[in-house]
């Protein structure tokens, strides 16, 4: 399982949580949120990659800027409290189903 | 990410609902909840007991990372093999009451099965804590501070 993609792993990151309330306001290109962390300008660029992936961001285009934009339909879904619940069976089952795809194999 | 477990809780009641499809054979997802050394895998604990017939008893532990011991036990009422387990789940020494778990294993087809677990609670109050446990156990602290901020 790719761990950047799942949402809750994304939010449990202090910078990428700060940057999502930043985005909340307004929609801001990378350089404008940038400029608000004293982490290296990369080290955002990775943050917001890794929000981009699983949804929480989006990008669109304006002229030669890229402005990021919340997605509030993600930001409900993990705001609802019973995604975190689903979420631990879900892992559990996955799991499960992984395991005996494993033993049925080696049958 | 995809996600295949749906859990379906309505206001007001006492019970929840959580279904999932299975990519297996009813027989494989059946064995995953009868074989105690694969129930250690993927449920992350250890089996202490796991008597598989009606008027059994089981009993799992897990060592949390601060290093303390939680137990969860129940007896088992109904056993049908590939298709039902009716049993009472409990944590020991909690105040959460015991629950009623009404497992359904079902073929959809040679390769694929649905689980429909049926929790059935003390109270509406005590589902909804139940519900909330994932928060407590520390699985979302991200989420509560989210949420906290949104709300404030």
């Amino acid at each position: 399982m790719n761990l950047r993609r799942d949402v809750f792993q994304a939010i449990a990151d202090p910078t990428r949580r700060a940057i999502l309330m930043l985005v909340a306001s307004q929609a801001m290109t990378a350089g404008a949120i940038a400029a608000n962390f004293d982490t290296a300008r990369p080290t955002v660029s990775k943050h917001l990659q890794i929000l981009t992936e699983c949804e929480l961001l989006s990008q669109h285009q304006n002229g030669r800027e890229i402005y990021y934009h919340l997605n509030p339909q993600k930001m409900k879904e993990i705001a609802d409290f019973i995604e975190p619940f689903r979420h631990f069976w879900d892992d559990r089952f996955n799991k499960l189903e992984a395991i005996m795809k494993t033993y049925q194999a080696n049958q | 990410m995809e996600t295949k477990t749906n859990v379906h809780a309505e206001e007001g009641k006492q019970e929840i609902l959580i279904t999932r499809v299975f990519d297996l054979p009813v027989e494989l997802l059946f064995k995953a909840y009868m074989v105690p050394e694969i129930v250690e895998q993927w449920m992350g604990t250890k089996v202490l007991k796991l008597e598989n017939y009606a008027h059994g008893g089981y009993q799992f532990e897990t060592t949390d990372p601060r290093g303390h011991v939680h137990r969860f036990s129940g007896v088992v009422h109904e056993f049908c093999l590939n298709q039902k387990i009716t049993r009472t789940f409990e944590m020991e020494n909690t105040a959460f009451p015991v629950q009623l778990e009404f497992l359904e294993f079902e073929k959809l087809t040679e390769t694929t099965s649905k689980l429909t677990m049926h929790i059935v609670f003390k109270s509406i109050a005590s589902r909804n804590q139940l519900l909330q446990m994932p928060f407590a156990m520390g699985i979302n602290l991200a989420h509560n501070r989210l949420q906290a901020f949104f709300t404030n």
